[in-house]
């Protein structure tokens, strides 16, 4: 059940990008998730009017038009402060934290796994508190303070738990990882024992296919100062 | 998921009023309460619930945890599980209410879930939660698709032919042995119901879990002041070590004076359609010389009358051990 994926009017743009990525040649500049889009588009506008062909630019398309045909009767105005920043939205009150993030603030970092809080992908911080974004509603978060993955550290200035899961191996897929960072940085400021069991402990509620968890253990122990 | 209207009440009264309007407070409910949302978002993923309106009642004045000038705790509704059982009154003086907050759900569901919000879980019955599924508790009269299929999860206490479900509690099974009453603000006004009579057997209508009433908010949930000498424990036995429902658990409240047995209260989870008060066992147990042979009388008393399943026949041995573990435990020299 999905919330329709749309880009909206208040959609950041490329000031959400970092400020290294201006500096940088075009090819790096286009994330993989616009690049598999327009290449939807492209293909569409092969086929279809002119009008389409236009949105198969390299810029991300902000498209009035849809974005306001979108927000559907009974959207619910709210202002979220996501890493910092606000945004004014309107929102379809179905719309998840998760969905939110992914889908209307481009903040993609953060993944959807099991879409029903059982697996700990979607881990974000609400007022300091790690929580699953995939179990609330976006418009229950306007008095909250809401930090993901990105606002966490980014290349150039990693957060020391990211260097640690960089420098212990502490992923495979990377589809976890995220989550796992969030959880781990909680973890820092929770009341949790001293040993690598407590440590699980502290950690069950994000789970890795892959099985990267004696590393990801290594890394949280690390930053701890208990490796 | 269905779409709904979200509202945000910004007193009590009003989120009352807007619940009253709900034709019922028990499933299908068209009018819902949200706090943490783990149970709710969900089961509105699930298309198993489907309000089309949702009150957000998260902005209440109503998570405080403070002791009442008698010694009573009282735990407001928007407690989070996680602010309970870390609560330091609460790991000194019930125990068991923190080991069983601690042994459930993960970190992230307990820092949102509430104290009342977990009052209220959901079976995890697969076809309760399949609307492709038969259910008699969606759908009164329609049949239990787990009676018959696969019920290795499913309740052998409290059953009905009609809904063998399971209630998969770990927090309300301690309330149940603390003996914890739930404050509750309805139309009518406020009344505390003690939890042994908040919930309800499946019988014939197994889509009625509780005794709230279009309009009812909990607001608090109050345990009895503490008795020195009391102990307290939460065993819970499932497949996994961590983040897994109870397949059996046992919550003691117990006071010993040098072997002998004062006072005891019992509940078993993973096995009842509610959490399960065993006065069966605890008749056993009073004045009785805490010792092996008397744990395991009070076990067959508390499972004297279990009704196995197809699948779920390992759970009369599984409780019964729970339970002696448990007693054991609670009752050894520190």
């Amino acid at each position: 059940m999905a919330t329709d994926r749309k880009p909206t009017s208040d959609l950041p743009e490329q000031e959400q990008q970092n400020d290294t990525q201006s500096q940088q040649p075009l090819t790096q500049r286009v994330s993989r998730r616009f690049f598999l889009s327009s290449l939807g588009a492209a293909g569409l506008a092969a086929t279809a009017s002119p009008v389409l062909a236009a949105t198969a630019t390299l810029e991300p398309a902000v498209v009035e038009q849809e974005s306001e045909a979108a927000a559907p009767a009974g959207a619910v105005p709210v202002t979220l402060k996501v890493n910092g920043k606000s945004y004014t939205l309107r929102l379809d009150p179905r719309t998840t934290l998760l969905d939110c993030l992914r889908e209307n603030l481009n903040l993609a970092g953060t993944k959807k796994g099991c879409d029903h809080g059982q697996c700990g992908a979607c881990t974000v911080h609400v007022n300091g508190q790690r929580v699953n974004s995939c179990l609330t509603f976006a418009v229950m978060h306007s008095a909250d303070e809401i930090t993901t993955i990105e606002g966490i550290g980014q290349p150039g200035h990693l957060h020391p738990m990211q260097a640690a899961f960089v420098e212990h191996d502490g992923y495979q897929c990377g589809y976890c990882t995220s989550g796992q960072i969030m959880s781990a940085v909680a973890v820092l400021s929770e009341p949790v024992g001293p040993t690598d069991d407590d440590v699980k402990q502290a950690m069950y509620g994000n789970i890795c296919r892959c099985g990267a968890y004696p590393n990801i253990i290594a890394a949280v122990q690390a930053v701890r100062g208990r490796a | 998921m269905q779409t709904f209207q979200y509202q945000q009440p910004s007193n009590v009264n009003q989120a009352v009023q807007a619940g009253a309007r709900s034709k019922t407070a028990q499933q299908y409910a068209d009018v819902r309460f949200i706090a943490g949302g783990t149970t709710l978002v969900d089961l509105m993923k699930l298309d198993v619930e489907r309000p089309n309106q949702v009150v957000d009642i998260n902005t209440l004045p109503l998570a405080k945890i403070e002791t009442a000038p008698g010694g009573e705790l009282v735990i407001g509704a928007l407690a989070r599980n996680s602010a309970v059982a870390h609560h330091a009154v609460v790991q000194r003086d019930y125990t068991v209410l923190s080991e069983a907050l601690l042994s459930g759900a993960s970190p992230q569901l307990r820092n949102m879930a509430t104290t009342a919000g977990n009052l209220l879980q959901r079976t995890r019955c697969p076809y309760f939660r399949d609307t492709a599924h038969a259910c008699n508790k969606r759908e009164p009269g329609t049949g239990c698709s787990a009676i018959g299929g696969h019920n290795r999860m499913m309740a052998i206490l409290g059953v009905s032919k009609d809904c063998i479900a399971s209630n998969p509690s770990d927090q309300n099974v301690a309330l149940t042995a603390l003996e914890a009453t739930i404050q509750v603000q309805g139309v009518r006004g406020t009344r505390s119901i003690p939890i042994q009579d908040f919930y309800l057997k499946p019988g014939s209508t197994p889509n009625r879990e509780n005794v709230l009433e279009p309009g009812d908010l909990i607001v608090s949930v109050t345990l009895p002041a503490p008795v020195p000498g009391t102990r307290s424990h939460y065993l819970k036995l499932r497949d996994r070590a961590a983040y897994e429902f109870a397949l059996a658990s046992a919550a003691i409240v117990i006071r010993v004076n040098g072997s002998r047995i004062e006072r005891a209260r019992v509940a078993l989870g993973g096995v009842g359609t509610v959490p399960w008060r065993s006065r069966e066992a605890e008749h056993v147990l009073e004045g009785q010389t805490a010792n092996d042979a008397t744990f395991r009388r009070a076990a067959e008393a508390a499972l004297k009358d279990a009704q196995p399943a197809s699948e779920n026949g390992f759970k009369v041995e599984l409780a019964k051990r729970c339970m002696v573990r448990a007693l054991t435990v609670s009752t050894q020299s520190a």
